[in-house]
């Protein structure tokens, strides 16, 4: 047995070397730097050690940072709540037939395998003004001036609808495969029953599918919480601080103004909101679905 | 009731056609710009489909051809095929190992991996930096921009989701088998290449197969740990968006280009690439 053992920890030896050389040895990296105010282009460029919570308490009071994290969650939930609501009606809808279902599947599915920063490019090419259809059918038709560039607001909902266009697409395959997977004992006792559609969904169909919402919905928020590439691409952060979410900050914050320190602070405290939001979330989740059984 | 029913195929119709269309346009509109010269592209846009007219090919040409961009798609290429060899070769003998061996810890060890899988790289991209460009070293030469620096830090992402989408179907294996083959004298290696491998074949073609795709499409690591040598596709991409008065032909080119490979992994194996995103979140 033991030997046997041996060829187990043998075979997982490289993924474990690999992801803590990758993966953990950098957690540690940035928890040991973030202790130290450190900038490579100041006058004094070595590490000052200036107390354990120095650049914790700097960040306390970064209204940019700060702002930016709540840009985040905000993105995050706004985001979740169009594609799980939209994902959810057309994954019900594919459970019906109707003409052409698999090639509208089959075109649904294209947004999902596209890289994030082509999607991006999409977007730029598609809604720029002077080049972009976009701005010109609004201005047309409906009389709206559509200029990311300007104005904060349509910045930060052109990237929300940029997400939804790139992510429902993820929402509805895996709530549809979930669908498909349900049992049909209940739904064919509910309807002996006399139940109407709305108290199957609600009463059936919700509950029976919890387990695999939660996990879209994890996925969904993480996913959403580390966007970076996309916006890059079609704001690069502006107009002014608009869309600077989190990722985009610490990139700025690391590589233009090289604030070693204070970024790797920024890290930690953007992993642990990570971990933070996802963990509360779960335990809800977890506590209601048991409620309903 | 039968009126109704034919009300509702017809609006779900109508209601998939317009979501279609919205999928489709930009798309389509990429393709338009990477087609037309800078002088046509300028006024009003213009949605006809002029390609099947004449096509500006220097858009295409100046970037591949006399552009670094040959090299760029190089890169890229080398960069996915041997991460998705390398995670596949890796996830299949760690899966081996988490299913099979009742190794103590097993639980905690699949947990950590998958929480490689869902920090924000963003966190990691200074601590990278540092490691990679100064810590490290290998003689002279550091990880950083190059090739190999990519391809193990591919790993920290693609491990998980590969470990998670083969252990079900590893799992799914009977362990009877293996057993009646190490009876019979077989070794490690040959119940990989007879037993494991033949029967865990469409999970292993659907886990490289997603294991290229990340790879091919990360830019932010990319773009941060390379700066000459190494650099992806993606990463050209992003080039576009610093330079002044953009050359919108030629990026549409490069972004389409870029775009190939996965739409290419769509036609073909659809089916199954839609299974694997899919199939593992459902089953968790």
């Amino acid at each position: 047995m033991l030997s046997k053992n041996k060829t187990g920890w043998l075979l997982l030896s490289p993924t474990i070397l690999i992801l803590v050389l990758v993966g953990l040895v950098p957690f540690f990296y940035v928890l040991y730097v973030g202790f130290f105010k450190w900038n490579p282009l100041a006058v004094d460029p070595s590490m000052q050690f200036e107390g354990l919570g120095f650049n914790y308490r700097r960040l306390i009071f970064d209204q940019v940072f700060l702002e930016s994290i709540w840009r985040s969650i905000k993105f995050a939930f706004v985001t979740l709540f169009f594609e799980l609501t939209l994902g959810f009606l057309l994954a019900l809808s594919l459970l019906s037939s109707f003409p052409l279902k698999s090639f509208f599947r089959g075109v649904h599915t294209l947004p999902l395998v596209i890289a994030p920063i082509v999607v991006g490019s999409i977007f730029k090419l598609f809604t720029v003004q002077g080049l972009g259809p976009l701005p010109h059918i609004l201005k047309d038709y409906f009389g709206y001036t559509l200029n990311y560039g300007l104005h904060a607001d349509q910045a930060f909902w052109m990237i929300v609808i940029m997400d939804i266009w790139h992510w429902t697409p993820f929402v509805t395959l895996t709530l549809l495969a979930g669908l498909s997977a349900l049992p049909q004992d209940p739904y064919e006792s509910a309807k002996i029953d006399g139940a109407n559609n709305f108290q199957i969904f609600f009463y059936i169909t919700i509950p029976m599918m919890i387990p695999v919402l939660i996990v879209v919905i994890f996925i969904r928020l993480m996913d959403s919480l580390k966007i970076v590439d996309e916006i890059w691409m079609l704001t690069g952060g502006g107009p002014g601080y608009a869309t600077r979410f989190t990722g985009i900050h610490i990139w700025k914050e690391v590589f233009e103004k090289r604030f070693y320190g204070l970024g790797s602070a920024m890290s930690i405290l953007y992993l642990y909101i990570t971990i933070v939001i996802c963990w509360i979330l779960y335990s809800v989740m977890v506590s209601r679905g048991k409620d309903e059984d | 009731m039968k009126i109704k029913k034919a009300l509702g195929k017809i609006s779900t119709t109508i209601l998939w056609s317009l979501l279609t269309i919205i999928t489709l346009l930009p798309i389509y509109w990429m393709v338009l710009v990477s087609t037309r010269t800078p002088v046509e592209l300028f006024g009003k846009p213009d949605l006809s489909p002029t390609f099947f007219e004449k096509v500006h090919w220097k858009n295409f040409t100046k970037p591949f051809i006399d552009g670094i961009y040959s090299d760029y798609l190089m890169n890229s290429i080398i960069v996915a095929t041997s991460n998705a060899a390398l995670v596949t070769i890796l996830a299949l003998m760690a899966t081996y190992a988490l299913s099979r061996f009742k190794l103590p810890g097993s639980e905690s060890i699949f947990f950590w991996t998958m929480t490689n899988r869902m920090a924000p790289p963003a966190a990691f991209l200074l601590p990278l930096f540092l490691l990679f460009s100064t810590v490290f070293k290998f003689g002279d030469s550091t990880l950083f921009d190059t090739k190999i620096g990519l391809i193990l830090l591919y790993c920290v992402f693609n491990l998980p989701f590969a470990i998670w989408l083969l252990k079900g179907i590893i799992d799914g294996i009977p362990r009877e088998l293996d057993e009646a083959m190490i009876v019979d004298g077989a070794s490690l290696f040959t119940i990989f290449r007879k037993l494991i491998i033949p029967l865990a074949a469409p999970g292993i073609a659907v886990t490289s197969l997603l294991s290229f795709l990340f790879a091919w499409n990360e830019y932010l690591l990319a773009s941060t740990l390379t700066s000459v040598y190494a650099r992806t596709i993606p990463t050209g991409l992003s080039e576009f968006v610093t330079t002044t008065g953009t050359n919108w032909g030629t990026m549409a080119a490069v972004a389409l280009v870029s775009m190939l490979p996965a739409l290419l992994f769509l036609f073909v194996v659809q089916k199954h690439i839609v299974a694997g995103l899919t199939f593992g979140a459902v089953k968790g």
